[in-house]
């Protein structure tokens, strides 16, 4: 290397960072190994392989959303896809004995995400934008449809099976047990976020990120846009692929439900939440959401207009996600002013979760007498009992609203100011741009 | 020596409107080319015929002896031509380093590589080096492009039309919105990259115009009135009514 290059261009990373990097991915391995140890209950073994296979979903999406700029509304179909050819890739497996065993289907299940990617994004990636969202919720529609149609494949309503213990076994390990599932689905979603997180790194990975930002400027630098986006959604299939066939292992059925509007909301959804402009966002979104979906589930019977209100707070008042939120306090950190906002943060919660509090009651209330109207009006939500008829509940819910409202306004605004005052501290000592 | 640009009989039409009227034009290899002529004469959209964006109704545009007026951008850029827009048309989001180093990707032959590591590819960083250092960004190299001064996007804007080598350049008005001491830095900054290649440059700023170009040509409503070297354009009468007299006025 010239020194015009040494001295000019960014450096390379040093030793210590090197081992920085390596030592996230040990600690990662690690704790994917403890996991399992501390929470032995089939429970948790179960949300912790839905998760694994939420992140490897929010990853693939995120590869067109986050770094490739293209909003797509069917993203379930290679999801759903992978899964059922999973399901009969393992029977077939099965019926003709086969020497494949289970470690392997996922691989199955990726290769026809990535076919059916290939076969129908070459028209859908000639645009991004409006044109490419409506195709493919098009196509999501098509292939959601025909799930129902095309019975022998699909298998209607009900969906195919499989059993996954029957598979030609390796080790002699039988996959009957969550834990075993557990494992597999570990170990796969750490393939697939490595693989994903290098994609990133390589030329087509950084020019996606140039089709996103400017797919015009692109044209005048000798790339194809088309063709970037066309690789970005095969890559994207492919890894959807993956999470639908672990989900079809998981679950040892497919069926139309992983290919419907949706399962491409929920990753939709879950990669947004978490942050399009970070690699780390969809896992931190899927997570969030995985553990929410279970939990919230269980609280409340309108556990989706939380999911949705959740959603709309984020993209208006934090569009770069919760890792987004995360990061923006990296420089005050860095710069040692974060305590001048944390005050700030304290004040401004307790208004703020009054006024959640609040509404939270009234949507409680009014569920109850628009869905169960004749019902015993003394309810539970969230694992606290109160009577929805009563005044004191209705007045309670205004005040909170009300009340926290014009208080979390005015804590707002000092959060804000404290806000400026430390970032531009943080900016004097160099640590914000 | 075969030109280096020809366009022949080239016209554009937008529904009745005729936006490019019979132009015939010819840039030799290693010449500075100005391109003059008032607002709405169509000059940006020469420049967008020429350079893929926009394909002629009629006639044919021609790079080094080949025909081009068919092929989509990337594919003229590919032939080694370049160009800049005049309004500033960068990766906003990515440092001034990746937006350089975007620019560089294709003319290393590194296509669409989905299987090498990007920071490991020492002739990529070379030539990104290079160029940041000629275009005088390097202490900016990890500022968002998004971020810079306009005099500093503008350099960049030049300094990606140039990264990838190509020895056509077509800068669409790039001293516009300056000082004149960032147009004077500006100036020298085209002067030296673009040596020993070919130049057409789009430019209302006449002393940038007959400080820098060996020959100019005149774009009046679509049609070129007069071409030659600036001392024949001067004194060009048809020129001194049509542009440079209302300019004196």
């Amino acid at each position: 290397m010239s020194d015009l290059a040494t001295s000019v261009a960014p450096p390379l990373p040093a030793a210590a960072d090197k081992i920085k990097f390596y030592g996230i991915w040990l600690a990662v391995i690690v704790a994917l190994l403890v996991l399992p140890r501390v929470f032995t209950s089939g429970g948790s073994l179960t949300t912790f392989s839905l998760i694994g296979i939420s992140i490897i979903f929010a990853l693939s999406y995120n590869i067109l959303l986050g770094q490739t700029g293209m909003l797509s509304f069917g993203h379930a179909v290679y999801y759903g896809l992978g899964g059922f050819l999973a399901i009969h890739a393992i029977n077939i497996v099965v019926r003709n004995k086969l020497a494949i065993p289970l470690p392997l289907i996922p691989l199955i299940g990726g290769v026809t995400g990535l076919l059916f990617a290939a076969l129908l994004g070459w028209v859908s990636t000639r645009r991004s934008g409006t044109a490419f969202a409506m195709i493919s919720l098009g196509l999501a529609e098509l292939v959601a449809s025909s799930a129902l149609i095309l019975r022998t494949f699909f298998g209607g309503e009900a969906g195919v099976s499989a059993n996954r213990t029957k598979v030609y076994r390796l080790f002699d390990w039988s996959f009957g047990p969550q834990t075993q599932i557990y494992y597999l689905v570990a170990a796969w979603t750490l393939l697939a976020i490595v693989a994903m997180y290098a994609l990133t790194r390589t030329p087509l990975g950084r020019m996606c990120n140039a089709v996103r930002d400017n797919p015009e400027r692109v044209q005048f630098v000798g790339y194809d846009p088309h063709i970037i986006r066309y690789l970005a959604f095969c890559f994207s299939g492919f890894f959807a692929g993956i999470a639908g066939a672990l989900a079809a292992i998981n679950f040892e059925i497919a069926n139309s439900a992983y290919l419907g509007a949706v399962q491409s909301g929920t990753v939709l959804f879950a990669t947004y939440i978490g942050g399009i402009g970070f690699f780390i966002g969809p896992i931190v979104g899927a997570i969030f959401v995985t553990i929410l979906s279970l939990g919230l589930s269980d609280l409340t019977p309108v556990w989706q207009l939380y999911f949705g209100l959740i959603f709309i707070a984020v993209v208006m008042y934090a569009p770069g996600g919760l890792t987004g939120l995360l990061m923006m306090h990296r420089p005050l950190i860095r710069a040692g002013t974060l305590t001048r906002v944390l005050p700030s943060y304290a004040v401004a919660f307790v208004p703020t979760l009054a006024m959640i509090t609040g509404l939270m009651l009234a949507i409680e209330t009014v569920v109850h007498f628009t869905v169960n109207p004749g019902d015993d009006s003394h309810i539970k939500s969230f694992g606290i009992p109160f009577d929805a008829a009563s005044p004191y509940i209705w007045t309670i819910a205004a005040l909170l609203i009300v009340g926290g409202f014009v208080l979390a306004r005015k804590s707002w605004t000092r959060v804000a100011h404290a806000w400026d005052e430390a970032l531009g501290s943080a900016r004097e000592k160099g640590f914000a741009a | 020596m075969s030109p280096a640009i020809e366009l022949r009989g080239v016209e554009k039409t937008f529904g009745i409107t005729s936006v490019i009227r019979n132009v015939d034009l010819k840039v030799a290899q290693g010449e500075r080319h100005a391109l003059i002529g008032p607002n709405g004469a169509g000059k940006s959209t020469l420049f967008n015929l020429i350079s893929g964006y926009m394909k002629p109704s009629v006639g044919q545009i021609l790079l080094r002896d080949e025909v081009i007026s068919n092929l989509p951008p990337y594919q003229i850029n590919r032939r080694g031509l370049s160009r800049s827009f005049q309004v500033t048309n960068v990766f906003a989001n990515m440092t001034v380093w990746e937006n350089i180093r975007c620019a560089v990707l294709w003319a290393t032959g590194q296509r669409y590589a989905f299987w090498k590591n990007i920071d490991k590819l020492p002739e990529v960083r070379e030539r990104t080096a290079q160029i940041l250092q000629d275009i005088s960004l390097t202490n900016r190299r990890d500022v968002p492009a998004g971020l810079l001064t306009y005099a500093e996007q503008r350099a960049l804007e030049i300094g990606i039309t140039i990264a990838g080598g190509a020895d056509v350049i077509l800068l669409d008005e790039p001293t516009a919105g300056m000082s004149h001491a960032e147009t004077e830095r500006a100036v020298a900054l085209i002067r030296r990259l673009t040596e020993g290649r070919t130049l057409l440059i789009v430019e209302h700023d006449m002393s940038v115009v007959f400080g820098l170009a060996d020959r100019i040509s005149v774009l009046v409503y679509g049609q070129i009135i007069a071409s030659g070297t600036p001392e024949e354009i001067r004194g060009n009468p048809k020129v001194k009514e049509a542009y440079l007299g209302e300019e004196a006025a």
